[in-house]
């Protein structure tokens, strides 16, 4: 399996402060990996830096190539990332905004051409987006918003994605719905998915993998039996955790510390 | 290919390709746009202290086509009153309203701020700047002097807030750039109210010219005006799906491969130069830029594909209506341009605001 994705020593400063501290991993090609970790661990920025919108030091490679080394138009052909709050300008047609994942495809001053247009359609297809297709973002549901933003990623035509906490703003159903989606998309589509996220047991069944960072390091690297564990969710989360196994899957529970 | 389509089978009949495509202008709101600017140019031409019907302004235009044998039935001095006078005056109105409007849908997207004004970054301060020191020093009255003057001011305080705003450290956000541009407003707003008060003499004129208008129009300073406006709402025109991409915001446009820096200097650039130039030859009419490109935003679309084309059309038909009103109310006096764009203009967009809010999504 050759590399999707690949840091070397990435690292990340935000004014003094060192936010990704010398990471290093591998992505195969059509891998899912959730990146997990306490609340400012580096999990969004290691995806930014992926996305080439933060300055970082060390290599950040996807296909094999740097993802520096070309210009910004090429990279938006090459990863597609959507933040954990994308804008939606509310008066924007879910078509007209799936459109606007065509960007790097189109010339700075044309417009969307035919095969922009078929794009488009297949992700808002696939994502069974085509009754809302007429409809303004700003009358979406919070499942429906998710969706509409995984339809304009998917119009890029990018083999790599990058999704910034995916579930974020929705109910557990719509978590599950829309983790079954990007799971099937990966599957077929033949996409890579990088994920951050914060349900660790979703993390768990979800992703073939597992980077648990604590403070800008990669502290934990390898499948969700290995990575979760009581003593390591203690010791990064600071939290008190029950784990059950059960047929290779793995659940973590929140509970609350005995009073003495 | 074609094997998604079995992914949807709730989908009935054809694809309605229809659906995916972006919203450009609406064939009947560019039909209004266009018989609005019309309108507003023919009776913009045929009211005045003499009037004239339309149709001999239609015969007396034919009259001025070479290869047609046809006879203005207007006498030389209405000939005059209507080449020589009025015609530049509503097509001066007309360039300056629509790159007002333009200009001023394009700081609106490129700053995603609905306050926004083609005077935002120093443009009307710098260009009262140049105008008072031309009037003061150059006694520039009606010379050719003023709109040049005016025109490097409104450059140099432009220039001189992007230039504050970039070395801010924080290139990258708008906020700095607009902060530059009140810093750089104040300054020079200070300077030309120190050089006006040192030669109080020059206050009315001064004061006349920041008013605006379009008295004593000529062909001359249309001339003056075309090119700046041409290139200018060229270039915000050819930008148009660019400030759609623009209002997912600076990060996320990036991400799709947009230089955001360069995208949002080249549309500054462009804005500026039709706006300077505008504002040379007319004085700071306010109101334009603001009301025009969000009763667009209000009753046809928020796509700039929409907002920029029809602001075009539309400020220019607006502002030959507001001069036509200027000159008609108090005639033979004219009321200052501005007066006119506030005063009739504020009810009418708070009735579209209204309407707008009611029937909204």
């Amino acid at each position: 399996m050759s590399a999707a994705a690949e840091l070397r020593r990435v690292s990340v400063r935000l004014g003094s402060d060192w936010v990704v501290h010398e990471v290093s991993a591998t992505v195969g090609r059509g891998e899912w990996v959730g990146l997990i970790g306490p609340n400012g661990a580096g999990k969004t920025t290691i995806l930014r830096a992926l996305a080439g919108v933060v300055p970082f030091t060390g290599e950040a490679m996807l296909d094999e190539r740097s993802v520096i080394s070309g210009t910004r138009r090429e990279l938006a052909r090459r990863v597609a990332l959507v933040p954990q709050s994308p804008q939606m300008p509310p008066e924007l047609t879910v078509a007209e905004y799936v459109l606007l994942g065509r960007t790097p495809h189109i010339g700075l001053l044309a417009s969307e051409g035919h095969s922009d247009r078929l794009s488009a359609e297949h992700a808002i297809a696939r994502l069974g987006l085509h009754q809302l297709a007429a409809r303004r973002l700003g009358s979406l549901s919070g499942g429906e918003r998710q969706r509409a933003a995984l339809a304009r990623a998917l119009a890029q035509d990018a083999p790599v994605l990058l999704l910034d906490e995916p579930t974020s703003s929705l109910d557990l159903g719509r978590q599950q719905d829309a983790l079954e989606l990007i799971d099937s998309l990966r599957r077929e589509e033949g996409l890579t998915v990088i994920s951050a996220m914060h349900d660790l047991s979703l993390a768990g069944q979800f992703a073939d993998r597992l980077l648990l960072l604590d403070r800008g390091r990669l502290v934990a690297d390898g499948p969700a039996p290995d990575v979760l564990s009581e003593s390591s969710i203690a010791a990064y989360y600071g939290a008190s955790v029950r784990i059950v196994r059960e047929n290779g899957s793995v659940f973590v529970l929140p509970r609350r510390a005995e009073r003495l | 290919m074609t094997a998604w389509t079995l992914d949807t089978p709730a989908r009935r009949g054809p694809p309605a390709r229809s659906e995916v495509r972006a919203r450009g202008v609406p064939l009947g709101w560019g039909g209004c746009a266009v018989a609005f600017l019309a309108g507003s140019l023919v009776l913009g031409l045929s009211i005045g202290p003499v009037g004239i019907g339309t149709g001999s302004i239609a015969t007396s235009a034919l009259s001025h086509l070479p290869l047609l044998d046809a006879h203005s039935p207007l006498g030389a001095i209405d000939e005059a009153i209507l080449w020589q006078v009025r015609a530049p005056r509503v097509v001066l109105a007309a360039l300056v309203g629509g790159m007002l409007a333009t200009a001023g849908s394009a700081y609106q997207g490129v700053f995603r701020n609905p306050l926004a004004d083609p005077y935002l970054l120093g443009v009307a301060a710098g260009a009262g700047l140049g105008a008072t020191l031309a009037i003061a020093y150059a006694g520039a009255g009606t010379g050719e002097l003023l709109p040049v003057a005016a025109f490097a001011g409104a450059i140099a305080g432009v220039a001189g807030a992007y230039a504050l705003g970039r070395s801010a450290g924080v290139a990258e956000s708008t906020g700095a750039l607009i902060l530059a541009g009140v810093a750089v407003a104040a300054f020079m707003t200070a300077a030309q109210t120190f050089v006006q008060e040192q030669h109080a003499a020059t206050l009315r004129e001064v004061y006349s010219w920041l008013l605006g208008g379009f008295g004593g129009a000529d062909w001359h300073e249309v001339a003056l005006v075309v090119p700046y406006v041409a290139i200018g709402s060229a270039v915000i025109l050819a930008h148009r799906r660019v400030l759609d991409v623009l209002s997912l915001g600076d990060e996320e446009a990036g991400t799709l491969g947009l230089g955001v820096r360069r995208v949002r200097l080249a549309i500054v650039v462009a804005a500026t130069a039709g706006t300077a130039a505008a504002v040379a030859v007319s004085g700071l009419i306010g109101f334009v830029g603001i009301i025009v490109p969000h009763t667009i935003r209000l009753l046809v679309s928020s796509s700039y594909r929409a907002i920029v084309p029809l602001s075009l059309l539309a400020g220019g038909g607006f502002l030959v209506l507001a001069d036509l009103i200027a000159r008609a109310v108090l005639s033979p006096a004219e009321l200052p341009i501005g007066v006119v764009t506030a005063f009739f203009g504020a009810p009418f967009f708070a009735i579209v605001l209204r309407r707008a809010r009611r029937v909204g999504p």
